[in-house]
């Protein structure tokens, strides 16, 4: 029995990832695959499968069925909606948002997109580029997916040649050259049989590169969250009012960018006012610092008026404060989007209403013409769209954080999420 | 920028952290489902620091299906005083007395599924719209598909096919009258993260995960305790064991490991090397394939 380091398992990070393909590209497999070869699956998943499988008279395990849960799927042999797959390795804890191939379930993948510091995209070797695959790659330029890994597979079925690697990423290439997408990589493999996922495949001794599993572990994601540009949207103020905190005033939220410590100046938007940094507490304690992506409770210096949907921002480098803003919206329901329409809109804490000013272009995603014409945007479809809110809110470019960047939109009626935005 | 690395317990917390400040913040009537098992445990712990230093605004529920461990029950009610938590029990018992559900009956029987109707029952005395539980999405496959909001509609129920679109930290907690929310604060927490989150932040779990001697009977390749709540077959023996459990249902849905396991680090070390998943001991999930699904379809936790 190997001994198992406990204190090893804490000096881990976190990556999520999402894996984007065609229903016939091998996806579920995959996914199967690098659980089943990091040895993350357990027997008794292994053996409902398995059990599965044969029920319905498959001859090999079927690995996909690890991932299809529910009961619709798994009849359809489909993924309808997103799922999600723990794993870690000795070096890293990954998530997995297992999303639908399918057009009809676009709003599924922008989901999981959504918060993902990676994206496999997945190419049958057979087909090459198709169009799913230039959606697919377009959502994650558009969700700014900082890191990207091609997956060319099915090698087997090619012969596990080069030149039909070598032609298929060239394609891809050329496609993505378009677009603002991040840094790609490349991996030829086999998820049926294993090549390239977690070992290193002796088929294809052409390839260079290291195999998936490897590429993941090693993703550098220091870089992802911005460590300038402080931002602390605040989602609750905590007022304990008994007799030991009678004055005590905590505005509560999660870091999104950049850091604070105790003495910053800092101003609060979108009133203005200022003041310093009193105390911190994170979620160890109290911190004369605390930086991105962590949760915690600030006092400030003056008794300013601070509520849920304020930005606490250094005042040194301040986000804009608007009710005016150009998004790339991901419309999300078959009822259009109406010029004019109003809709309940959420960024960070912040509620409002907005107005649609006006729909600029819509996006066809496949050869990625701006369509000035064409203002019918309905479910899964891209614009790019002008709104109004209001009430003023404190926002950042997406690029620039993908938090304060972002806005939802909400039918009123229905309280259904319609839109997702992009601040441009 | 090695000084800004949030290590993954730390990021996780973080995210738990967040969704409980937007439960409080979005909801009047939040409530904590509290089983006194390890995952309501820590999301309890996780309230406590979202809100410190001021109370945890909301308060814990348990759907009492009369047929829990007795060291749970304890467990739970010595929490609740010593932190000061208000506790409200809804009893499944009392909805089998008010003829709200029946009983099932037979060898396999279960009040797994009642607590439903119990805790739907609450939900509407109570007026709570927003109800937190420690589910994870590594438990079960029809939860890897549950959003960290998640709408239900005023007959509790869950529709698969129609959840909304979670996309970054934004969440839409916005409902009609009569409707409520679950909301999963550890979603993205698997079995081995919340052991060691519980070993770091030395948390108190309840006794019967660790180690000890019970008098149990094997039943289907399941190590059942025997504590006169499930009808014993004629061919079946109760013997002594040294067992423990690593999942907290009730009596009669709940199997036992053999093991030796008396610390938090020595559960730790049989959780990395564990080739079973936590509820592979869970029989209300053996009931049919999509047996989570279902129960989840018309209201359950």
């Amino acid at each position: 029995m190997e001994d198992f380091s406990t204190s090893s398992y804490l000096d881990m990070d976190l990556l999520r990832f999402i894996t984007a393909g065609s229903v016939d590209d091998g996806k579920s497999t995959l996914i199967g695959r690098l659980l089943y070869d990091s040895k993350s699956i357990f027997e008794d998943q292994y053996e409902a499968i398995k059990a599965t499988s044969e029920k319905r008279g498959e001859d090999y395990v079927n690995l996909a069925l690890l991932t299809d849960g529910l009961r619709a799927e798994r009849e359809q042999g489909i993924t309808i909606d997103v799922a999600y797959r723990y794993f870690s390795t000795p070096k890293r804890k990954f998530i997995i948002a297992d999303t639908p191939g399918h057009i009809q379930y676009t709003r599924n993948m922008v989901t999981g997109a959504s918060t993902a510091h990676a994206a496999l995209i997945l190419i049958d070797a057979r087909k090459g580029v198709v169009e799913q695959t230039m959606r697919h790659t377009y959502i994650a330029s558009l969700l700014r997916i900082p890191h990207i890994i091609v997956c060319i597979n099915k090698m087997d079925l090619v012969g596990f040649r080069e030149e039909v690697f070598e032609r298929i990423k060239n394609e891809y290439i050329a496609f993505a050259a378009t677009l603002d997408s991040a840094d790609a990589y490349f991996v030829p493999m086999s998820a049926l049989q294993g090549d390239n996922v977690v070992d290193v495949s002796t088929n294809m001794k052409w390839y260079e590169g290291k195999p998936l599993l490897q590429l993941l572990e090693h993703l550098d994601i220091s870089q992802d969250t911005r460590h300038t540009d402080a931002r602390l949207p605040v989602q609750y103020v905590i007022r304990p009012m008994d007799i030991e905190h009678h004055d005590y005033r905590g505005y509560a939220g999660r870091i999104s960018g950049g850091s604070f410590k105790i003495g910053d100046a800092v101003t609060v938007l979108p009133s203005g006012y200022t003041s310093a940094i009193k105390s911190i507490d994170t979620q160890d304690g109290a911190a004369r610092e605390a930086f991105a992506r962590m949760s915690v409770t600030v006092t400030l210096e003056d008794e300013i008026d601070v509520s849920r949907g304020d930005m606490i921002v250094k005042t040194d480098s301040q986000p804009r404060v608007t009710q005016d803003i150009e998004v790339m919206l991901c419309w999300l329901t078959d009822k259009a989007l109406q010029i004019n329409g109003k809709y309940a809109l959420k960024h960070t804490a912040k509620d409002a209403r907005c107005v649609v000013k006006d729909i600029l272009y819509k996006v066809n995603i496949n050869t990625l013409e701006k369509m000035k014409d064409d203002k019918n945007i309905t479910l899964n479809d891209i614009a790019h769209i002008v709104l109004k809110t209001t009430a003023p809110i404190v926002v950042d470019t997406y690029s620039q954080n993908r938090d304060t960047g972002s806005v939802i939109l909400i039918d009123e009626a229905t309280h259904s999420t319609v839109g997702a935005g992009m601040i441009l | 920028m090695e000084k800004y690395r949030l290590l993954h317990l730390k990021e996780l917390e973080s995210e738990s952290i967040y969704i409980l400040r937007e439960l409080a913040a979005q909801f009047e009537r939040p409530a904590l489902l509290f089983s006194g098992g390890k995952d309501s445990t820590v999301c309890f712990h996780l309230s406590r620091k979202a809100f410190a230093p001021g109370k945890i605004p909301f308060p814990l529920v348990h759907v009492d299906t009369g047929h829990n461990f007795e060291e749970a029950i304890a467990f739970r009610d010595n929490l609740a005083k010593k932190y000061g938590a208000t506790l409200i029990v809804a009893s499944v018992q009392q909805s089998i007395d008010e003829g709200r559900v029946v009983e099932e009956k037979g060898f396999n029987a279960s009040r797994n599924v009642l607590q439903t109707v119990t805790l739907l029952d609450s939900i509407e005395k109570h007026k709570f719209d927003a109800c937190v539980g420690g589910a994870r999405r590594d438990e079960e496959k029809a939860r890897a598909k549950e959003r960290f909001f998640s709408h239900r509609d005023e007959f509790g129920q869950w529709d698969p096919k129609n959840q909304r679109p979670e996309l970054w930290n934004i969440f839409n907690g916005k409902k009609s009258l009569g409707e409520h929310f679950r909301v999963f604060p550890i979603s993205n927490w698997t079995e081995m993260d919340v052991w060691q989150y519980i070993l770091q932040e030395d948390i108190e779990v309840p006794s019967i995960y660790f180690t000890h001697k019970r008098k149990c009977f094997v039943r289907d390749g399941v190590i059942y305790a025997h504590e006169n709540v499930i009808p014993l077959k004629p061919t079946e023996k109760v013997e002594t064991m040294q067992v423990r459990f690593r999942t907290v249902g009730d009596i009669s849905c709940t199997g036992a490991v053999l093991s030796k396991a008396s610390t938090v680090e020595e559960i730790v070390k049989e959780v990395a090397l564990t080739r079973v998943t936590e509820r592979g001991s869970r029989i209300d999930d053996r009931r049919s394939e999509a047996a989570m699904e279902d129960r989840k379809k018309t209201g359950y936790f």
